[in-house]
Order: C-alpha cells, then sequence, then structure tokens
C-alpha cells in the first residue's frame, strides 16, 4: 500500500492508505471522530487536502478503498465505469478536476455528459477540497430530470415529499396532513409514508388509500409506503397499485447486508415495479434514501470516512435509474454529524457528489432533538440547496414528524421556495393545482378552499364526524 | 394581514374534525409563507422543553430520596460530561475505570437488578422513574432484587457491564428516550438475560414509550416487565427469541436506529 507525505513548514504528515488520506481531508464531523479517522490537527487536514488536491484522477480506478474481490459495491463501480465519458478529465489530478469545475468550460452539457464516468470516490475526493460556495456553484450547474407521473430537476423547479407520517397509521390522520399539504401545494415528488407498523398487510392498506385519494382527484403524483424492498415485491405479487419501490440504501455490500439487502434484490425490486406500467411520463420508480453514518453504525465502513462511503451508495443508486434520491442528511444523530454546521456541510456535500454522478439527489432537510440544531439551521440549509438547484425536499406538518419524532422542513418551508426564490412546482402538478384552483394563473397560493378540505376530506368516511 | 386566519370561529373551521384526527400540526393558517406567530411560539416551547430534556443534568438526590426501600449505588459512566456522551456513544456504555474498580458481586446474588440512566431525557427519569419502580417492584417482591443503580451518562449496554459485576440474573435498564416535540419525557426498558458486556440488542426485550400523556402506564408496562422477567427466568433468555413467543412485546428494532441511547 502506497504511503502519501505533504510537508508543511516544519513538519511533515504521513497517510499508510489512500482511505486515510481522504478521511483527513474530511471537513471535520464526529462521525469520523468516532471512528478514530478524523485528521488529527487542523493541519494535518490541510495537508492531507494538499495530497488529495495532486493525485490523478485515475488513482481512485486503481487504488480502490474496498478490495474489488470482497465488495459487490467496488465491483458496481468499477465494471460501470465509462471510460469515454471519463476521458475528457482523464488526465486531471483532483485539484485541477476542482479548478475545471467551477470554470465555465464546464457548463450543464459537459456535466451531464461526464457523470458516468465520475466515480464515488471521485466525486468525494473533489468535495473535500471545495467550500461550501464551490458545493452551490457546481452543483447549481447540473441538471438530472427523471419523471413518473410528474417530471423532477427541471430547471427552476422544486419538488417536495408530502410526508404524512402519524403514530398508529391512522388512515384518517394521514388523510388530514395530506390535506394540509396539497393545500398548500406539497406533494408533486410524491406522497411519501413512513409506517409506524412495518408489514405488507398494513403498507397495503396504506397504498389503497394513497391510490384511492390520487385517482379520485385525478392527482399527478405518485404514492410511496416506505417498507422494505422484499415487503414491495410482495405488495406487487398481491397486485396492489404500488407506484414507487423504497429502500434505504449504504455504500459497502456489508452496510447493504445489514439493511437486509444486495443488488440483486434491489434488481428483482426494480424488474418488479417495472412491470406494472404505472408511470405516464416516465419509468423511474426506485426511491433510495441514503444517510452519512450509516456504513459506519453498522460497522461495515472498511476504514473510510463518512462522507466517502456515503458517495459510494450513490453508484448503488444510480444503476437503477432512481425516480428519486434522498439524503437524510440530520436524522442519524449527533455522533455522526453532531451540529447545524456539520450538517450543513453533510447536506451540500451530499447534494453536489450525487448530481455529479448523475443521481436525482434531494434532501430531507433534518435534524434530532439532541442534535446541536435546530429550525435556523434549517434554514439555512433548504436556502443555500435551493440556491444549488436541489430539486426535492421532504415537507411534514408544522416541520415536526410525529411518527419518527424529529423535525423536517414544514409545508411552509416548500412555499417560502416557491414565494422567495420563484422555484414552481413540477409542471403536470402545477397546472392541476390551477384546475382545482388551489394556486390563481400565476402559480400563487390561493386563499383555503374550505369546500375543498370538505370534499377530500369526505373522501375518508373514517375521519371523525 | 392573515391570508389563513387559524383563529376562525369554530363553525367555520374546517379543520377542527381533521385535527381530532392527527396530534400533527396541521392547519396552523400563514402569513405569506411564514408561520403566523402563534403557532411560531408554541414549536419553539415545544422545541426547548426537547432540548431541555436532552441536556437539563438529572437531580439524582431528587431521583434517589423518591426510590422504594432498596440500597442505591451512584455511579458514572466513561463520557465525563453531556457534549462528550452526545458524540461519543461509545463511552455512554462503559463505566468510568474508578466506578469498575468500586463494583463487586452482591451477596446473595440477586435475580434482578434495576439500572437508571439519565439517557437522552433527564425529564422522562426524574419524572417516570421513581413511581415506575414502586409499583413493578412490589410485583416483583418474590424475587432477591439488587440495589438500584443510578448512572449519569450512561447508554442501555451498560447495564451489561454493571449487570454482570453485580452477578445478577437479569439487568433490567430505565432510560430517558430521545424527546419529540410531542412528548419530551417518554421513558424506555431494556431487560436483558445474563448481562455481561458484549450482549447485541437482539439479546435484549424493550418497552417503550412509557409516560403520562398517552404512552404505556406504569401499571401496564409494570405487568409486562413482570411477564417478561418470569418468562426469561424460565426458558433463560431475553431477545429477538422471547419476542417471538409474546408478539405483542417488541424488541428493539435496531434497523429504524432511532428513540433510545442503546
Amino acid at each position: 500500500m502506497p504511503t502519501y507525505r505533504q510537508t508543511l513548514g516544519q513538519e511533515t504528515f504521513r497517510f499508510d492508505s489512500l482511505a486515510r488520506v481522504m478521511a483527513a481531508a474530511s471537513p471535520l464531523r464526529s462521525g469520523d471522530e468516532l471512528a478514530g479517522l478524523a485528521a488529527e490537527s487542523e493541519l494535518a487536514r490541510v495537508a492531507a487536502q494538499m495530497i488529495l488536491a495532486d493525485l490523478p484522477l485515475r488513482e481512485f480506478l486503481e487504488e480502490v478503498l474496498v478490495p474489488y474481490e470482497e465488495d459487490e459495491v467496488t465491483r458496481l463501480i468499477i465494471d460501470s465505469h465509462d471510460a469515454a465519458a471519463f476521458a475528457p478529465v482523464a488526465h486531471m489530478t483532483v485539484g485541477q478536476f476542482r479548478d475545471w469545475l467551477l470554470s465555465n468550460a464546464a457548463d450543464t452539457a459537459a456535466l451531464k455528459r461526464l457523470a458516468p464516468g465520475i466515480t464515488p470516490e471521485m466525486a468525494a475526493a473533489v468535495s473535500k477540497l471545495m467550500r461550501n460556495r464551490d458545493l452551490i456553484a457546481v452543483a447549481r450547474k447540473i441538471e438530472v430530470t427523471t419523471a413518473f407521473r410528474s417530471t423532477m430537476g427541471l430547471p427552476g423547479r422544486v419538488s417536495s415529499r408530502l410526508q404524512p407520517n402519524h403514530p398508529t397509521d391512522d388512515p384518517a390522520g394521514v388523510a388530514a396532513s395530506i390535506i394540509d399539504g396539497l393545500l398548500f401545494g406539497v406533494g408533486d415528488a410524491m406522497i411519501g409514508i413512513n409506517p409506524a407498523t412495518d408489514n405488507v398487510p398494513a403498507a397495503i392498506a396504506l397504498i389503497e388509500l394513497l391510490d384511492d385519494l390520487r385517482q379520485s382527484y385525478e392527482m399527478p403524483t405518485q404514492s410511496c409506503v416506505l417498507t422494505h424492498v422484499t415487503n414491495s415485491i410482495e405488495i406487487i405479487n398481491r397486485g396492489a397499485p404500488l407506484d414507487l419501490v423504497f429502500q434505504s440504501i449504504a455504500g459497502t455490500e456489508a452496510a447493504n447486508r445489514g439493511f437486509g439487502i444486495d443488488l440483486a434484490m434491489l434488481a428483482e425490486a426494480h424488474d418488479a415495479g417495472r412491470s406494472l406500467n404505472r408511470g405516464t411520463v416516465g419509468q423511474n420508480l426506485m426511491y433510495f434514501e441514503t444517510g452519512q453514518g450509516a456504513a459506519l453504525s453498522a460497522n461495515a465502513h472498511h476504514g473510510m470516512d463518512e462522507q466517502t462511503v456515503e458517495t459510494r451508495a450513490y453508484a448503488v443508486a444510480r444503476a437503477f435509474d432512481p425516480f428519486l434520491v434522498n439524503t437524510v442528511v440530520g436524522f442519524i444523530g449527533p455522533e455522526y454529524l453532531y451540529d447545524g454546521k456539520q450538517i450543513t456541510r453533510a447536506g451540500l456535500e451530499d447534494h453536489f457528489c450525487a448530481k455529479l454522478m448523475g443521481v436525482p439527489m434531494g434532501c430531507d432537510v433534518c435534524y434530532t432533538n439532541h442534535s446541536n440544531a435546530d429550525q435556523d439551521d434549517m434554514d439555512g440549509l433548504v436556502t443555500l440547496l435551493s440556491d444549488a438547484g436541489c430539486g426535492f425536499f421532504i415537507a411534514v406538518p408544522g416541520a415536526d414528524d410525529v411518527m419518527l419524532n424529529y423535525q423536517s422542513l414544514s409545508y411552509h418551508d416548500v412555499l417560502y421556495l416557491r414565494e422567495s426564490f420563484g422555484r414552481r412546482a413540477a409542471p403536470e402538478f402545477e397546472a392541476w393545482l390551477e384546475k382545482m384552483q388551489i394556486v390563481d394563473a400565476q402559480g400563487r397560493i390561493r386563499a383555503e378552499d374550505h369546500r375543498l378540505i370538505q370534499s377530500m376530506a369526505g373522501r375518508r368516511a373514517a375521519l371523525p364526524a | 394581514m392573515t391570508d389563513h386566519p387559524s383563529d376562525d370561529t369554530p363553525v367555520q373551521d374546517p379543520w377542527a374534525r381533521l385535527r381530532a384526527a392527527t396530534p400533527a400540526r396541521i392547519g396552523l393558517g400563514r402569513n405569506g409563507a411564514g408561520l403566523p406567530t402563534g403557532a411560531l411560539n408554541t414549536f419553539r416551547a415545544d422545541a426547548a422543553r426537547a432540548r431541555d430534556a436532552v441536556h437539563a443534568p438529572l437531580d439524582f438526590d431528587a431521583l434517589a430520596a423518591g426510590l422504594p426501600d432498596l440500597p442505591v449505588l451512584r455511579m458514572a459512566s466513561a463520557a465525563p460530561d453531556r457534549p462528550t456522551y452526545l458524540r461519543r456513544p461509545d463511552l455512554g456504555r462503559r463505566l468510568s475505570d474508578a466506578d469498575r474498580a468500586a463494583l463487586a458481586p452482591a451477596d446473595p446474588a440477586p435475580d434482578l437488578v434495576f439500572v437508571v440512566c439519565d439517557g437522552l431525557s433527564s425529564a422522562a427519569i426524574a419524572t417516570h422513574a421513581a413511581p415506575f419502580l414502586k409499583i413493578v417492584t412490589e410485583q416483583l417482591s418474590d424475587l432477591t432484587l439488587g440495589p438500584v443503580v443510578l448512572v449519569r451518562e450512561g447508554r442501555v449496554a451498560i447495564g451489561d457491564e454493571i449487570g454482570g459485576a453485580l452477578g445478577a440474573g437479569m439487568v433490567a435498564v430505565l432510560i430517558g428516550e430521545r424527546p419529540g416535540l410531542t412528548v419530551a419525557d417518554s421513558m424506555g426498558l431494556y431487560l436483558t438475560y445474563g448481562p455481561r458486556t458484549g450482549r447485541q440488542d437482539s439479546e435484549r426485550n424493550c418497552l417503550s414509550n412509557i409516560h403520562t400523556s398517552g404512552g404505556q402506564s406504569y401499571e401496564t408496562a409494570a405487568a409486562k416487565l413482570a411477564w417478561l422477567v418470569r418468562e426469561a427466568r424460565a426458558r433463560g433468555l431475553t431477545g429477538t427469541r422471547l419476542k417471538e413467543e409474546a408478539p405483542a412485546l417488541a424488541a428493539p428494532d435496531p434497523a429504524k436506529g432511532i428513540g433510545a441511547p442503546d
């Protein structure tokens, strides 16, 4: 294994593997400290960043961080690498790559052509050399569009998942949160529920509720119940109207095993979903969640820092033409991302790296109550991500998820993106909002229509009188 | 001006029925895209309560004074303070060196030891630990109970080390769960048969959501624990294999990875 050295003044810093260089070059976060991988000093971090800047991008094709023989995610990354797409940057070092990404030569079309040539480790490496504003400036040049019943990722648009979770999956309670969200124009990416009871019959009940509501009002959106991929396959086999197939994924074979999945299982679920042919404007139907710290918490990080191993999950996602991916950036807790500063940095990194790889990345801008973060930090992150062109956010009523007990964005925050930055909903859903008279001809939310609320509430006989 | 008044008269308020169906914060109204001041301040108060529950130090003197009539041991984990505790779950699972050295097997060997950890909600333990222990120790009066061990900056797995050192047959860890905005004082309970360092979460049985705002009552949780303790003794195990026999009693779900500070 090669040794990497950098001298700064009187001091020489040595790192005995590429993984250690990557880890030390990462901006400080608690998960790397917990794993014993963080830089030993601020100066050591800079030394690692200098080493990284001078490394050829090709090095990441030769010096893999987890052995090819041991890990199917490494095999996926190496075997699916597109050398032709990589060719324009193949001669560059990581530092030169950063400079090029920031230049006007790296425009939307060039970045789109490049994506299949970028491996996770290349994306992670260059992100470690970038300041937050660099991550924003490059990401906003990248377009990744996908479609099912509505189109995600178009320029000037932002879409949202309406997340109507309820502590007991009560149908009336779920419906109440859906109605509230629709009146804010939320839900063009999907209406997606985390079930409190995670089994097949419970998921089918929720899927049928969502499908009934969607069909009754001819909503151009998609539904999802976030259950294990094996449950989704079973739900499809039982003939339930399943739109999107969900799964949490991570960046190593061992971490994915911790989630009870492998690549073959994801392929089977993808095929099962495609067999239903339920999309109207597109057939992207996989929905993945990721997040820094997942591999470490499964003790399956193979000595990689949490940001590098996170990017490898995007290679997994990319293999299945996903409809959407989102990082649940602040959900995992302060032992992985300690405070608002670390959560903000991680959110911008995850969005940038995934987009650079051609993955339709959005964000659950969120935190738990034992993190050193609050709603002000979320205001900052959503504003920065919006500026970075992030096309997808999760929103819950009043920012309070009453089932998972964490705070995300609110329906109001989606409206903030529309009103303050002019970001519009997906075109299909925007037309529907206008037809339903939820927005006016200028796309602005109208005063709420009590008849619509009564009508939608009336769809649910279970609602209390 | 308010675009969506949230204080409509009841006859006109279309949200009344819907609010009854969910604890979610629906029908809040808005000013432009902003939350009305009242709703914002309510959220802030709930968030503050949750943050205080995490960070406020537990008053161990008051806790000890309210406990049932059992010997009490006071200990600390290897995490010296709250910021370290939050960053280093591994330290919260181990005793401090001094306390480890001081711990000796109890005589007679207890059937069950209760360990009480502040966890992520000191409010939960301050409010619920003593009244719950009073009820549950009465139900288990036929057992040899060891001392009640109070642990500062503790996580669930610290019970393994304590129970092992005391020579206990089982350990039950009471711990403050991660606070939400709706309930900031929820207590969890983890029962482990044959406690020793290195036990897996799949070898425990968990009762969660013990609180008085619509959660599991003390009486319900005590009855469930008593059942679990007797079943565990009879079969010589706790965890997923015990859960299979009693589907109503959940084992901790590692996939969710949230809730109590394991």
